[in-house]
Parts: structure tokens; C-alpha cells; sequence
């Protein structure tokens, strides 16, 4: 047993492997063993768009960074302390990632002449100098983990072969003081009905584990404790989990039952694999012939009174566009949530991008504003579901959420809210006429909002259609100046929500003359290079919208009674481009589009070029 | 109120005090003059008393085309939505509320073109929607261009050299698609149309009906061959349990053919033995499709009435009764213990 170890306040780890090495999985479990211990934590699983890419080459490799600390953090790290790299691909693909110094850990049985020519690799980098300046650590993990699960009755080879991960695993929890007990439970359960495979990944990641304590690595155990977060109960969770529990809150609290339609679509279908589950919450779950079919049940099911929330990705968004326009006409409630992907078209549909928030604002025939608010971090998801959901049926409109790939698969530790803390979510359907005898389906609230009359209703019979409607009465009407007057009835919606919302808060330095404004899954990056500023001392602002459509009322006080305004986005200028056309601000952009999130130390730089 | 409720009840009065002009909307009807989805409106309207559901809980859904506007003029809860849609915004509004009797309507256009794909889908899910196609073989409201019912070689707007394209037999698609229940029926046969629709309102299941409805301006005549004075000789009237007999004097019949199929017959020829008696129950789609392929367009000999009717377990039925009872009973205390389920830490 190694008797010293050094405490660190923070660490980041990265995974990678061939997308059959079981990346994932093995970044799953650290992180659950992680949240055990009581850290803060953020991950980053970054996988390749086929289930099985070329084996060997760095177009197939599939990694998971994790970034864990005794604080709290905001961000899955730049860049990693320690790389464990399961082949020469990995190598390939991640080496640049890892800190100058870092520890690289690689299964030195993978580096055969096949697998470095795969890899593009004409010497052997383990050899060649490539990592001298790296603590390398090379450990046969295949020939160890098939001498530990030698004597297991009934395995195959190339079963014992593929636990090689657990080995892997069981190294980084032993180098990372992670305890091992529940990752082994897990492994029981999970592996229950197939005894020789459960007893080989039990045995493999034990391999590991004491093959780091029994001192035949040279490395010292690294400590980080728990983190002092706010006192509550606390789960680890992603932002596909979060918002299927949020949509799951707002059924309950209004009484409606969830009605989600979807076809799938890589990053989204998490989200329908999540809420198929749950019966028990009487979630009516469909999955359709098409994205079009998609939202236009989730719309048929909202006159009928329910929930309709239908969730896509970016080329959905764009089958999707016409229903959203009717159902924007029609003003019923229905959620459509967009978890953005890297595009146009297929683009990169494993990784992230924010490049849908114009078409999610614009992107429909004729004038049709809708509601637009963006969930901004993992856990957040939560939230940002139940207030799509509220001013869906408070307001009677689609509002679309959007999310992306990197909230939707990065998890964070999540403290549980009461639900005594939702707020109101009041159906309020109509139930009678609401102009003496009469019943007009078109006649508008306080808030602009017309009433809803779900059918089985009696006397309260009307037709809703895309013909434009007569205001009040609701019957189709090509009277222009009745058009001018619904257009700008619908716009007021927008104005009469804006009201409602809470004002954009700003976190400002005394003498700040620099605000960084974001939207969306930049939240964390933004506050970690926030923090690097103020750690040398310097004076900054930011901010981070949550309702893109309409914005909160003080938007345009806060970006104008700043100097200059930095707004980093993964997109080539889309919030930019708004606030410079609605506030005539000259912000300035800071933006990226490789499919992975903006680094700390890139925002710290760009910030830096503004203010010195 | 319960928007729930599974009973048939109906608030406004027993379903024997129900009349025509309960169904009947104050929206002016703006079909061209001499359209035939007058005649289909009038039958609808006066067939809906008699199903005993009242406007309430019935629900008209439409797409777009000349078809799309007869939500309107029907006083139930209706929606007019995008083309091709119907069936999807009916699915959605089936399975959410199987309390309600809901009706699509439909043009050629709008189920077999654009909305091709929702058609099939909701056919073969058996989603409990009554499928009304119009079918006029032309595009009406855009004004006169072939559609994929237009005969080859039709000469419209967007095709003055003649169409190149195949149609599509509806009722060959739907059985294709696995259909519950498939009939063919005629605009200006009141008494037909109204049947037809009564046993479609009655089947359990997705029903799709073809109307063939005459458009007197772009496709004027189009099913003068079975349709009325002069077409009554080519109908034949599907009855279960009846032979496939049919002309002026009951003089023809259908067999069965060398190939397997079903062709026309002069009785005479064969003796009335040999004529097929029609059974709409067959689970196997074979005699259906061969009865629907008899033909192809409406130029001849042509079968109308209900070709099949079987049952299938219909589309959410069996599980919206539970998931009703499970979101009744859920309460945010379930969802506190689902959100602590599994891992959990207190700090």
C-alpha cells in the first residue's frame, strides 16, 4: 500500500480509446465514483459519429474528459493533467491536448506495427521522442488483463481482451484515490446474467487497480477532496436527463399529461430513451414516422389538451419549421426542443455547435415570433424545461429550447430542487363562453394569450386552421386590415412575456468596462475565464441570457453602459448579430466551430486582447 | 371538468335530440358551385346526429386543398392544418384522447402526394382516426395540375405533353399499408355515402374511405363511368355475404381468374355458382387488393362499397387507459423519490 500521496485542488482527466474500447463507459463510472467522493465535477464524453468507426484510426477514437476538484468548477477543463490513451489513434488524436508535463498513461501492447500505421504514425512515438516530455507511464494493459482473467471458466479470449478498459479504469481510480467498491457493484449488477463477463471486468479492473498499489507504477496517488458545496442532497446528472426530469416536473405541476412525439436523431434521442421510461408518470411517449409527424402530434395532442413537446436537432428543426409557423397561428401550447449539433445538413452530428439560435428566432415563412430560451448548463436543463413548458401553456404559443450536444451528454453534480419550488403552471382551459352567450376563440387575456378550449367541451366547438383568423371570433378571414392587426396582436405576445421576465443579471466588477455576454452552454466557460481575469487582478463583467426571444427589458441598458462587449459563441456571430441589430451596439464576437466548446485559456486570451 | 372522461356521455342533452344543424358551422361555404364536396358535406352533416357522439366530442382535422376547408363548416372541434399533415395532428389527437371520434379529410393531393408517408403510417399503426379521401384526380385549389391519382398522359397546366407519371390505386395503398378497413364510395350517392361512413364510424381502427368527388371545374366528368346518370350499370356494390354481381339487370359478375386475381364476367358465361361472394372479414388482405385492383381508374366495371373490414388491435388503446390512471395518481412527491432514486450524496 503507498503510504504518501499528494493533494491536488483540481484535476482533469481524458479517456480515450477506440470507439469499441468502452470509453465511455469507463469515463461513466469514473464519474460516478467521483461524485462519491464528493468532488465538484464536469465532463466532456466526445465520441466519433459511427457506432463502429474504422478501428485503430484517429477518426474512430472516442475519449471522455472528466475535471473534478475540492471546489467548485464550471467547465470539463482544458487541458488534461493525465491522457490515458488505449492505442496509438488515441495517442494521436489527444497527445496535443494533454499539459506540458502531463501524465500519459498508454497501453503499450496496442503500439504494434499495424496499429501505428493505422494511426499514421511512421515511428513508433513511444520510442521516437514524441512523449519524452511527458511522465509515461507504459503498461501492457492487454497482456495484464489477460493474465488476470486467465483461470475464468467459460471466457473467450477476445471477451478477456475487451475488459482491458476496467484495467484501465481501475489504474486511474487507484492513481486518483476513487474508491472501487461501487464500481464493482456496478459491474455485478449490471453483468448479473452473465457470470464469466461480469467476473472478467471485475477481475480486470481489480488488475488495475492494485497493479498502481502494489508500486509497479512509479506514480504517487493524487488526493482531490470533497468540494464545499452548498449543502443539499446532490445526483450526478446530464442535460438529457435533466430535461427529461424537467418536462417530467412541468406534467405534474399542471396537471397535463406529456405528450412527446419524436423521430430519432442523434444527439435528441436521448431524451425519448429517458422518457419512455417513465410510465409511471403516465408519459405517452410516440416515436414517428418523421420530424414532421413528430411535431405535428405533439400539436394534435396539445388541442387535445395535453403537454405536446416533440424534441429534433438541426435538420429536424427544418422539417419542423412549417408546423412550428401553424402551431405559432393556431396559439397553442407545444414545447420543441433543439438539441443543436454541429451543421449544416449532417455536419458533425456527434458534436457541439450553437449555430441554430437565428433559425430558432427567424427561421419560419412570414412573421411568426415565438418564444426562445436556451438551457446553459447541464443541470440546468431542469429549469429551462419547466419555464419552456410555463410559457408554453401560460402564454399559448411553441416556444422552442434549445440545448446542444454538449449539455445534453455532459453531467455535473445537481442539487435537488423541492418541488415545492416550481413555479405555477396553471392550464386554465376554458370552460364556458366568454363573451356573454358567446364563445370567442380568439379573444385575448391580460397578456394576449387566447383562450383554450380542449375538445369534449360542450358549446365551446370551434375550428382553429393556418388561414388567417378573424380577432376575436376566430373565423377565417382575408381582411387585410385584420391581418395587420393579428401579425401585430402576435407580436405583442412577445412584448406582454418580455414583461414577465425577470432582468438579465449582471456580475460586475468595480471599474469593468468589458462585459462578456453569453447565451447558452458557454455559461461555464464564461465564468471560468471570468475567474482567470479576476485572479490577475483585472476588473470584468458578465452576463448570460437565458430568454434569447423576447430578451429580458434591461438587455439593452446593460450591453450599452459597458465599453465594449464580448460575446463568445460556438457560431459564427449569432447573438452578435442580434444585439448589434436591436441594441446598434458594436459588440464584438469571439467564436469557434470545431465541434467542441471554447476553452478557458482561449476566452482568458481573447478577453486579455480587449482590456490590456 | 375532466377532460379525460372515456364515457360517451355528452353534456348537452341525450344523442336522440341531436340534429343536422348541430353540425352545422355559420362559416359561408366557398367551394365552387356544382363542387362535388357540397353533396359530401350535406351527407356528413346529416349522418353525424345519427352516430350519436355529439360536435363536442367530435373532432374534424383537415390538410390543404379544396378538401381542407370542410372543418370548417362543421360545428365540432376542427383543425385546419399544413398540407399533408391530417393524418399526424390526428394521431397525435387520437392517442392522446380516445374519448373523442375524430375524422380526417382529405384531398388526393394532400394524403397521396405530400402527406404519402402520415397516410400509410396511421394505417398501419391502426391509429382510431376515420380517413376521408377526396379524391378528384386533380389539384383544384392550386388550379389544375395532374395529381398522382390523373390517369397517364393526363393534359393539365403542368403537364401540356401529358403526364409521365404511374397513379397510385388509393385503395391498393391503403391495403398495402395493412389497413383495418378500406371502402370506396361515390360524392352525389347519398344513400351509399352515407352507409359506407356509418360502418367506417363504427370500426374500431384507422377507416380510410376514397370518395370519388367530381371537381366540375379542372377534372369535370372524371367518373362519369360509375358516377351518376348512366354510371349506375359499372358500380359494383360490395355487400358482405352477397355475390359480385352487378349491372343493369345483374347480368355481370366477378370470378376469380387464372392469374389468381378477379375479373368481370358475364354470368351467363359461367353460371351464377361461379361468381364470388364478397367477405370483407378476411383477415388476409388478398381478396381486398384483388378486388381494389379490378380497377385501377373509374373508366369501367369498378367496385364500390366496403372492401375490408377486419379487426386489429387498435393504436393506444390498450396502454392511454394506464398511462391516464399512472399521470392521475403522480403526484410531486413520485417525482422527488425519482429524482433521488439511484445515486444520491448530502453535503
Amino acid at each position: 500500500m503507498t503510504t504518501t500521496s499528494k493533494k491536488l485542488e483540481t484535476v482533469i482527466v481524458r479517456f480515450a480509446g477506440d470507439s469499441g474500447d468502452g470509453m465511455q463507459l469507463v469515463g461513466d463510472r469514473f464519474t460516478a465514483a467521483t461524485a462519491h467522493v464528493g468532488n465538484d465535477l464536469s465532463t466532456l464524453p466526445d465520441f466519433p459519429a459511427e457506432i463502429r468507426a474504422p478501428a485503430g484510426t484517429p477518426g474512430g477514437v472516442s475519449a471522455f474528459q472528466i475535471h473534478f476538484a475540492s471546489r467548485d468548477i464550471l467547465t470539463p477543463g482544458d487541458h488534461p493533467n493525465t491522457l490515458v490513451a488505449m492505442n496509438p489513434a488515441a495517442l494521436k488524436a489527444h497527445l496535443d491536448a494533454l499539459e506540458a508535463g502531463g501524465t500519459l498513461l498508454v497501453n503499450e501492447d496496442a503500439f504494434t506495427p499495424a496499429n501505428l500505421r493505422k494511426a499514421g504514425y511512421e515511428a513508433n512515438p513511444l520510442e521516437d521522442g514524441t512523449v519524452e516530455d511527458y511522465q509515461t507511464f507504459e503498461v501492457p494493459m492487454t497482456t495484464l488483463t489477460t493474465r488476470a482473467t486467465d483461470d475464468i471458466e467459460g471466457l473467450k479470449p477476445a471477451e478477456a481482451q475487451r475488459t482491458k478498459n476496467l484495467f484501465a479504469l481501475g489504474l486511474i481510480s487507484w492513481m486518483y484515490g476513487r474508491p472501487g467498491k461501487a464500481t464493482i457493484s456496478w459491474l455485478e449488477a449490471k453483468f448479473a446474467s452473465k457470470p464469466a463477463i461480469k467476473e472478467a471486468n471485475v477481475a480486470a479492473f481489480k488488475a488495475g487497480y492494485n497493479f498502481g498499489d502494489t508500486a509497479e507504477i512509479a506514480a504517487t496517488p493524487i488526493e482531490v477532496g470533497p468540494a464545499p458545496l452548498d449543502a443539499g442532497e446532490y445526483r450526478n446528472i446530464n442535460g438529457a436527463n435533466a430535461t427529461a426530469m424537467g418536462l417530467l416536473a412541468a406534467s405534474v405541476k399542471s396537471g397535463l399529461q406529456l405528450f412527446f412525439a419524436t423521430y430519432p436523431i442523434t444527439p435528441a434521442s436521448e431524451l425519448l430513451h429517458h422518457l419512455a421510461r417513465h410510465n409511471r408518470f403516465g408519459v405517452r411517449t410516440v416515436q414517428a414516422e418523421d420530424e414532421i409527424a413528430a411535431v405535428n402530434m405533439a400539436l394534435g395532442a396539445s388541442f387535445g389538451g395535453k403537454l405536446g413537446v416533440t424534441a429534433t436537432s438541426g435538420p429536424g428543426m427544418d422539417l419542423k419549421a412549417e408546423t412550428i409557423a401553424l402551431a405559432q397561428v393556431l396559439e397553442l401550447p407545444l414545447v420543441v426542443i433543439d438539441v443543436q449539433r454541429a451543421g449544416p445538413s449532417t455536419g458533425l452530428p456527434t458534436k457541439t455547435e450553437q449555430s441554430d439560435l437565428l433559425m430558432a428566432i427567424h427561421g419560419r415563412h412570414g412573421e411568426s415570433p415565438l418564444p426562445v430560451i436556451a438551457a446553459s448548463t447541464p443541470s440546468g436543463c431542469f429549469d429551462a424545461a419547466v419555464e419552456a413548458a410555463r410559457i408554453a401553456v401560460r402564454h399559448r404559443t411553441p416556444v422552442i429550447l434549445l440545448s446542444d450536444t454538449f449539455l445534453t451528454n455532459s453531467s455535473e453534480p445537481w442539487r435537488l430542487p423541492s418541488m415545492d419550488d416550481l413555479p405555477e403552471i396553471d392550464p386554465d382551459f376554458a370552460i364556458g363562453p366568454n363573451a356573454g352567450d358567446e364563445f370567442l376563440p380568439y379573444l385575448r387575456d391580460e397578456r394576449g394569450a387566447r383562450p383554450w378550449a380542449i375538445p369534449g367541451t360542450p358549446g365551446l366547438q370551434h375550428r382553429l386552421g393556418g388561414l388567417e383568423k378573424e380577432h376575436g371570433s376566430g373565423k377565417v378571414s382575408y381582411d387585410p386590415a385584420n391581418h395587420a392587426l393579428m401579425t401585430k396582436l402576435r407580436a405583442e405576445k412577445l412584448e406582454k412575456l418580455a414583461e414577465e421576465l425577470p432582468p438579465l443579471v449582471v456580475d460586475a466588477d468595480e471599474g469593468a468596462e468589458l462585459l462578456v455576454l453569453g447565451w447558452g452552454s458557454t455559461s461555464g466557460v464564461i465564468g471560468a475565464a471570468a475567474r482567470r481575469i479576476r485572479g490577475r487582478g483585472l476588473p470584468i463583467a458578465i452576463a448570460h441570457l437565458r430568454n434569447l426571444e423576447p430578451m429580458p427589458l434591461n438587455t439593452g441598458d446593460v450591453v450599452r453602459s459597458f465599453d465594449k462587449v464580448l460575446i463568445p459563441e460556438l457560431n459564427t456571430g449569432q447573438l452578435l448579430s442580434l444585439v448589434r441589430d436591436k441594441f446598434l451596439v458594436d459588440a464584438i464576437g469571439h467564436n469557434k466551430v470545431e465541434g467542441l466548446p471554447i476553452l478557458a485559456e482561449e476566452l482568458e486570451q481573447a478577453i486579455l486582447e480587449l482590456i490590456e | 371538468m375532466s377532460e379525460n372522461g372515456h364515457d360517451h356521455e355528452h353534456g348537452n342533452g341525450a344523442a336522440g335530440t341531436l340534429t343536422k344543424a348541430d353540425f352545422q358551422s355559420g362559416q359561408e361555404t366557398r367551394w365552387c358551385p356544382g363542387c362535388g364536396d357540397y353533396a359530401i358535406l350535406a351527407s356528413v352533416q346529416a349522418l353525424m346526429p345519427e352516430l350519436g357522439i355529439p360536435p363536442e366530442k367530435t373532432v374534424f382535422i383537415s390538410g390543404i386543398g379544396c378538401a381542407g376547408r370542410f372543418v370548417y363548416y362543421m360545428d365540432t372541434y376542427g383543425m385546419h392544418g399544413i398540407h399533408g399533415r391530417a393524418p399526424a395532428l390526428a394521431t397525435g389527437i387520437a392517442t392522446a384522447r380516445e374519448d373523442l371520434s375524430v375524422w380526417v379529410v382529405s384531398g388526393d393531393g394532400d394524403s397521396l402526394s405530400i402527406g404519402g408517408n402520415h397516410l400509410i403510417h396511421s394505417l398501419r399503426r391502426n391509429v382510431p382516426i376515420k380517413l376521408l379521401l377526396f379524391n378528384n384526380q386533380i389539384y383544384g385549389l392550386t388550379k389544375g395540375q395532374y395529381s398522382p391519382t390523373s390517369e397517364t398522359g393526363k393534359i393539365t397546366k403542368s403537364t401540356p405533353f401529358g403526364s409521365e407519371d404511374h397513379p397510385f390505386n388509393p385503395l391498393a395503398l391503403a391495403l398495402g399499408a395493412d389497413a383495418s378497413f378500406v371502402a370506396r364510395t361515390i360524392d352525389v350517392e347519398k344513400v351509399h355515402l352515407t352507409e359506407v361512413l356509418r360502418k367506417a364510424a363504427e370500426h374500431e381502427g384507422s377507416a380510410f374511405v376514397e370518395i370519388y368527388q367530381n371537381c366540375n371545374v379542372f377534372n369535370d366528368g372524371a367518373f362519369d363511368a360509375v358516377r351518376g346518370k348512366g354510371g349506375g350499370p359499372n358500380q359494383i356494390r360490395l355487400e358482405h355475404g352477397q355475390p359480385l354481381r352487378f349491372g343493369a339487370e345483374n347480368e355481370r359478375g366477378v370470378v376469380r381468374s387464372a392469374d389468381g386475381g378477379l375479373e368481370v364476367v358475364e354470368v351467363a358465361d359461367v353460371g351464377a355458382d361461379a361468381i364470388v361472394v364478397h367477405d370483407a372479414h378476411i383477415e388476409d388482405p388478398s381478396h381486398a387488393t384483388a378486388l381494389a385492383r379490378l380497377a385501377d381508374a373509374p373508366t369501367g366495371p369498378t367496385p364500390i362499397g366496403v372492401f375490408r373490414d377486419v379487426k386489429r388491435p387498435v393504436y393506444g388503446a390498450a396502454r392511454q387507459h394506464e398511462l391516464l390512471e399512472a399521470h392521475a395518481n403522480a403526484t410531486l412527491g413520485d417525482l422527488d423519490e425519482l429524482l433521488r432514486s439511484g445515486d444520491t450524496w448530502t453535503v
